[in-house]
């Protein structure tokens, strides 16, 4: 068991008392933009842009105030209000800013920002395209809720302010049935989720009377057995929002919002939830070494089921969501190995949201000149047509498969070599994923901006208007540098909140293991090459190879839902109405018709002749004078 | 004359009430035949208030022919009205009341 210290918060003063500006000030907008209606369409978008850069600008201040603190008294509270207070039960409401979240808000903010800026040129032929950004403003204003709760319940509440703007924004063109459906189902997964967060807090608020972190993160050396249950319970959560397998059905469904919605919240901010809800757990997760190895198995067969699925599919936007499966897996993983991988997951999350958005955005732009088709079959060639969008494209490229220097290579090799530190299974597991990222990845690339042309005959791409291509421009510079200057200083930054044990990860110090990844990467990105180099047919082809069968259709995951769970709830359900027509309404009903019967019998004495009324009461007082009579003889 | 007669009396009376009540058809006769049930109680209470001595059992029957006389005024109105209506005094005739 390893214990570990937990941060010492101090009150805000000064700056950190105008914290709650960052979540209020998109969170207004968001309702102004929603309640004033037509009369902002032509402004609405160009407000709720400065929304987010506002608190990024905030953020940023607070960010340097922190850098200029001592390690101990970064970490800050700050409390709003009483929210319920009753007696010995009483829950507020406070923001915890410590390096943790701060992180957070400047990767929310600022790429949130960049997204809201090329969103008004992606958007720009939308006739809703007011409502999108007051949708993404809520947004940024429940995921702030969520990365500067300071207790569970808060971090619930921006938690599911999340999945609800995660809902409206999948199913933003709900007049298509497919868009409406994927809006339901990851609602309806992430319900799952949920619960499994609701129950943790239950757990918590039985044990120890609060669900703030500083209070868990006190009692949790004594929880004993109740600390690997909370465990399991927060992984469930975590698996629900972060799309880690067994709940990792909806989010390739979830591409059916539009593409900026899948890189701020299906790429960068929201689906890393969950590793923030582990990583913040991580004093209850260092008492349960079942829960923690729970954690990293679960994220290993992600990673893995991840990569699988995104290297059969020809969606180009669904080969980069099987991606984000994967890398999430690689975060999970780095979480669940302890203290030596945490700061290396928040490392990996930051990273993977700058070259992620990046890609993401460099897909939209494609679309944009493609006629809105995303069927890698008919790409191919583009990379002389959309300059700008392939260079910044292959910035992320080169990230994401971890080529030298870049920012994957920093953040994936670390986790990697963490990984084979603590566990060789896991280790060679997440080595053999790697390869098969820069499989997919070279796929992709091959598939869409080389070789021949097999676009549609009325296709004519163009390269997007600036609006779109300068926050690809600086997420690509992000993509290519950000490792550099986070790699030595990350793991410093984040001692306290992950409690972590430093490694030697100088930017020039590669291990056996840093050259084994690279060696394997060299051959994923030769497979993919030789493998897509040649003429790629339009229809895909016929095989009988079931490893492509499987990832083609998500690894049956959704077969697996309906055979594992909705077939059987429907049959229960079934035989509950059944039993619901039958006995539970049979016992009233049949208790009506004996007495309607009986009624029926009674109401034969009344026969309208006064003498029988008469009788009756005749008949009654010389009863009534027997028994009186009976009684006194008696 | 004893109480004990005057007693015997108010039952045959009341029996010969409640015998016209039951088979006499009239609705006049019918009520005749009330009238002569509480009358035979009225002639109860009075033998028992001379037995005991006291004017209770005097100010019941008082009360009691109050009230028949009350009676009389919206009974016979009933049975002018069904009449009326009905062209028939026969109880049996007004028997809409039932299942």
């Amino acid at each position: 068991m390893i214990l570990l210290e937990t941060f010492q918060a101090v009150p805000a003063t000064g700056l950190f008392s105008l914290a709650w500006l960052l979540i209020a000030i998109p969170l207004a907008t968001s309702f102004l933009l929603l309640l004033l209606g037509r009369v902002s369409d032509s402004w609405g978008h160009w407000l709720a842009t400065l929304a987010p850069i506002a608190s990024f600008a905030i953020g940023l201040l607070l960010f340097l105030q922190m850098l200029g603190a001592d390690e101990g008294s970064r970490a800050v509270t700050v409390h709003l209000y009483d929210w319920i207070s009753t007696g010995s039960w009483n829950v507020s409401v406070g923001l915890l800013i410590d390096q943790l979240s701060i992180l957070f808000v400047l990767l929310i903010t600022g790429v949130g920002s960049l997204i809201h800026v090329y969103s008004i040129g992606y958007m720009a032929h939308d006739d809703r395209r007011r409502r999108f950004f007051a949708y993404l403003n809520l947004f940024i204003a429940a995921m702030l809720t969520l990365v500067l709760a300071d207790s569970y319940l808060i971090l619930f509440v921006g938690w599911e302010g999340v999945g609800l703007a995660s809902y409206l924004l999948i199913s933003f063109w709900a007049h298509r049935d497919s868009a409406s459906a994927a809006g339901n189902k990851a609602f309806i997964v992430n319900r799952v989720g949920d619960l499994g967060l609701a129950m943790a807090m239950f757990t918590m608020f039985s044990l120890i009377g609060s669900v703030s972190f500083v209070d868990v993160n006190a009692a949790a050396g004594e929880m004993g057995g109740w600390a690997t249950l909370i465990g399991f319970l927060l992984l469930l959560a975590a698996c629900g929002k972060s799309a880690q397998v067994p709940l990792q059905s909806w989010l390739l469904d979830a591409m059916e919002g539009p593409t900026p919605v899948s890189a701020l919240i299906h790429a960068a901010t929201m689906v890393t939830a969950g590793v923030y809800l582990v990583i913040r757990s991580n004093v209850i997760y260092a008492q349960t070494p079942e829960a923690t190895l729970a954690v990293a198995i679960v994220g290993t067969v992600t990673l893995l089921a991840g990569a699988w699925i995104g290297s059969s599919k020809d969606d180009i936007k669904k080969v980069l969501a099987g991606s984000t499966m994967s890398q999430i897996g690689y975060m999970m993983l780095a979480a669940g190995l302890g203290p030596i991988g945490a700061a290396f997951a928040i490392f990996h999350l930051l990273t993977h949201g700058f070259f992620k958005a990046n890609m993401f955005l460099g897909a939209g732009s494609v679309m944009h000149g493609m006629n809105d088709d995303v069927n890698m079959r008919n790409f191919g060639g583009l990379a002389k047509a959309m300059k700008i969008t392939f260079l910044t494209f292959a910035a992320g490229y080169l990230a994401i498969i971890g080529f030298p220097f870049t920012a994957g290579f920093y953040s994936k090799d670390h986790i990697i070599e963490a990984a084979f530190e603590s566990n060789i299974i896991l280790g060679t597991l997440a080595l053999l994923g790697a390869g098969v990222t820069a499989f997919y990845m070279t796929r992709l690339m091959m598939m869409t901006f080389f070789g021949q042309k097999r676009w549609e005959p009325d296709v004519h791409p163009h390269e997007s208007p600036a609006v779109m291509t300068v926050p690809l421009i600086i997420l690509a510079i992000l993509s290519l540098f950000a490792g550099l200057f986070l790699n030595g200083w990350i793991q410093d930054w984040l001692a306290v909140p992950t409690g972590h044990e430093v490694h030697n990860t100088g930017l020039l110090h590669i291990t056996p293991i840093g050259w084994l990844t690279m060696a394997v990467v060299a051959v994923g990105v030769f497979i993919g090459w030789y493998m897509f180099k040649d003429d790629i047919p339009k229809t895909v082809p016929q095989t009988k190879n079931v490893f492509a069968h499987a990832g083609r259709n998500d690894l049956y995951g959704d077969a697996f839902n309906e055979h594992a769970i909705i077939r059987p709830t429907k049959e229960l359900a079934a035989g509950l109405a059944w039993f619901d027509r039958t006995a539970a309404d049979g016992v009233p009903e049949g208790g009506a018709t004996v007495a309607a019967g009986l009624g029926g019998l009674l109401r034969r004495t009344q026969n309208g002749y006064s003498r029988t009324y008469g009788l009756t009461l005749v008949l009654g007082v010389i009863g009534v004078a027997l028994v009186v009579a009976l009684g006194q003889l008696g | 004359m004893t109480t004990a007669s005057l007693l015997v009396l108010s039952a045959f009376l009341f029996t010969v009430g409640v015998a016209g009540f039951l088979l006499r058809r009239n609705a006049l006769i019918a009520f005749l035949s009330i009238e002569l049930m509480l009358n035979a109680t009225n002639l109860a209470f009075v033998a028992f208030a001379r037995q005991h001595g006291n004017l209770e059992g005097q100010m019941a029957a008082f009360f009691v022919m109050v009230v028949a006389a009350a009676e009389v005024v919206v009974g016979l109105a009933i049975i002018v009205a069904v009449y009326r209506a009905r062209r028939s005094a026969s109880v049996d005739d007004a028997n809409l009341m039932k299942f």
